[in-house]
């Protein structure tokens, strides 16, 4: 699409200089307030609209110049109010863009069978009427009646927003999975950010008729582009979705054992005794990482040394507090190393990463969804109180 | 009652034969001008629809005998003039179902059949037809019941029909025959109400399993 515009007449504005490239297989999801422009531009894909200027191309075919039915019929169409024919069965309403299109009976058939498999209702549904169906499976069928020809592109406009929330989320997994699965292209429109975040392979969030920003769901929360698409996001669903943007200085312990170079090994190893530790983190006066000690080189050179600055290891593995779990935690399990220290821009050191911090990560990415609720509550109390606990809180998922 | 069968039972019959084919065919004029004009105002600007439902309006107020005498100078007298004036008459309920049946039909289902790619003709016969048929289907039954009842009157242009009874009846101050007349006319109105109101179920669209 390129510079797309869509003007009303009497001047309204509704889509503004519109530039997107979608690839194959993509699950784009326009995304805005009402009023943005989404469902207008998605329509004028199919030319259910015409755009007042600009281009659109399907295949690097200008779509203008094709013949409007011809194109609807090999885009899916889905929309808000599911539009079943009422006096269709639901085999021919799945199979309507094929009677179109003139396929034989037996294929026909055919299809409307593997279609109903696809969204896991029984045969005999195909002989009944929609009205027969709840609004969840009568908009499966919706779903499918817009892949039954073999469409490559599907236009959804809000194809859940009447469902209720559970019936919803079991539409999102089935055309989610059945993008996946088939390797389909799907525009869809929703206001619905949790939707969208959900769905997308690329998000395009509009407002007036312009889009404020195109990016992955991930790029999205990392980098709302300005204030507009944070409070689309919403600052409840940032929080949210730290289990992927967060960063190791919010699950690091912080106060790590440390000592100094000058230090005598005799200081080091009171020291050891005391914190109940088998390793010193050495920095400068300035707390600039320097290198580490363990009890074993204590134990090693304790009559040939007599400062930590002689025994301590100068090439340590260590990661930036600002540096994301997610691209971190493999480095540091491949490894194998017990502890690692966390510094800052300036190098200095603010914490340490344990092995039962990555417990406590490896944990909440598998089963903290289960208990995100319950997450929820202990971060919101655990950081006022205790910075201690900040290891418990690993990555509420 | 059984006097007036054996002197006018064969007369009786042929009038209401008549009286049913005159209307029957004023009826079938009707459906086949009104229901294409009234889908076809679907896909016209609103003044067109506006301009031409108020035509139909205003031939609906033309009282019945002035069309009728008014039909003589073009057709002269007979079956023609009167087909012709009754034909006028069942044009506005005929148009007006058709028209507001169809723009009834859910703008869903029509956005839904465009969107997969019908052309209008198809979303039309497929879709808008199909679920606008009851209400369609209620203005001919409204048409045929005014036309069954004002064909009565086509005998005065020299039409016949059962009119015939009740003008001679009258005429001669004849009460059995204007019951004669009149009474075949009720029964005839009820019993082709009956049959499209049949007929009426019939193409009301199925949305549930049998």
């Amino acid at each position: 699409m390129e510079h797309l515009n869509k003007t009303y007449p009497g001047g309204k504005v509704a889509v503004e200089d519109f530039n997107l490239e979608i690839e194959k297989g993509e699950f784009v999801c326009f995304i805005g307030t009402s009023g943005s422009g989404k469902t207008t531009t998605m329509r004028m894909i199919n030319r259910m609209l015409s755009q007042t200027s600009g281009t659109i191309k399907l295949n690097g075919e200008d779509i203008s110049k094709m013949d409007p039915v011809k194109l609807r019929r090999q885009i899916g169409y889905v929309i808000q109010n599911i539009g079943l024919m009422p006096h269709m069965t639901i085999r021919d309403n799945i199979t309507l863009v094929p009677r179109l299109l003139k396929w034989p009976q037996d294929k026909m058939d055919e299809r409307a069978k593997e279609m109903i498999k696809l969204v896991e209702l029984p045969e005999d549904y195909l002989d009944r009427y929609p009205s027969q169906l709840s609004g969840g499976q009568q908009q499966r069928i919706g779903v499918v009646r817009a892949l039954a020809a073999d469409q490559d592109l599907v236009l959804m406009d809000e194809p859940f927003g009447a469902l209720d929330p559970i019936t919803r989320e079991a539409l999102q997994d089935l055309v989610k999975d059945l993008q996946e699965r088939l390797g389909k292209t799907f525009v869809f429109v929703t206001h619905d950010m949790d939707e969208a975040l959900k769905l997308s392979t690329r998000i395009v969030i509009m407002d007036g008729g312009e889009i404020m920003q195109v990016d992955t769901p991930d790029g999205i929360l990392r980098h709302p582009a300005n204030e507009f698409v944070e409070n689309l996001i919403g600052k409840d669903r940032l929080i949210q979705a730290r289990p992927s943007i967060t960063t190791v200085g919010q699950v690091m312990l912080k106060d790590p054992i440390a000592t100094t170079p000058g230090k005598s090994l005799t200081d080091a190893l009171r020291l050891m005794h005391d914190k109940r530790v088998d390793s010193l983190l050495v920095t400068d006066e300035a707390g600039i990482l320097k290198g580490v000690i363990g009890i074993e080189d204590v134990d090693y050179n304790f009559n040939s040394a007599t400062s930590v600055s002689d025994i301590m290891k100068k090439d340590l593995f260590y990661v930036q507090s600002n540096s994301l779990i997610r691209d971190t935690v493999e480095r540091i399990l491949k490894r194998g190393l017990k502890n690692i220290p966390v510094v800052d821009d300036n190098h200095r050191l603010v914490g340490i990463v344990t092995r039962a911090t990555l417990v406590d990560i490896v944990y909440d990415a598998l089963w903290g969804d289960e208990e995100a609720d319950e997450e929820t509550n202990n971060i919101h109390h655990g950081e006022d109180e205790d910075a201690d606990s900040a290891s418990a809180k690993g990555g509420e998922a | 009652m059984m006097s007036f069968l054996q002197t006018y039972g064969a007369q009786l019959l042929v009038k209401t034969w008549q009286h049913l084919y005159i209307s029957a065919f004023a009826l079938l004029l009707g459906v086949i001008v009104a229901v294409p004009i009234g889908v076809l105002l679907t896909r016209a600007n609103g003044t067109v629809a506006n301009v031409v439902m108020s035509i139909a309006s205003m031939l609906q107020t033309i009282p019945a005998m002035a069309l009728l005498a008014l039909m003589i100078p073009f057709f002269g007298i007979g079956k023609i003039p009167a087909i012709v004036a009754l034909f006028i008459y069942s044009l506005l309920p005929i148009l007006r179902n058709t028209y507001l049946g169809m723009k009834d039909v859910e703008p869903a289902l029509i956005d839904a059949a465009k969107g997969m790619g019908m052309t209008s003709g198809q979303s039309i016969i497929k879709v808008e037809v199909p679920m606008a048929a009851p209400v369609i289907m209620s203005g001919i039954r409204l048409s045929a019941t005014y036309v069954i009842a004002w064909a009565a009157l086509a005998s005065y242009i020299g039409a016949g029909g059962l009119g015939d009874f009740i003008f001679n009846g009258l005429n001669l101050y004849r009460t059995d025959l204007i019951l004669g007349g009149s009474i075949p006319v009720i029964i005839l109105a009820l019993v082709v109400d009956w049959l499209l109101g049949k007929l009426e179920a019939a193409v009301t669209p199925r949305t549930t399993q049998a």
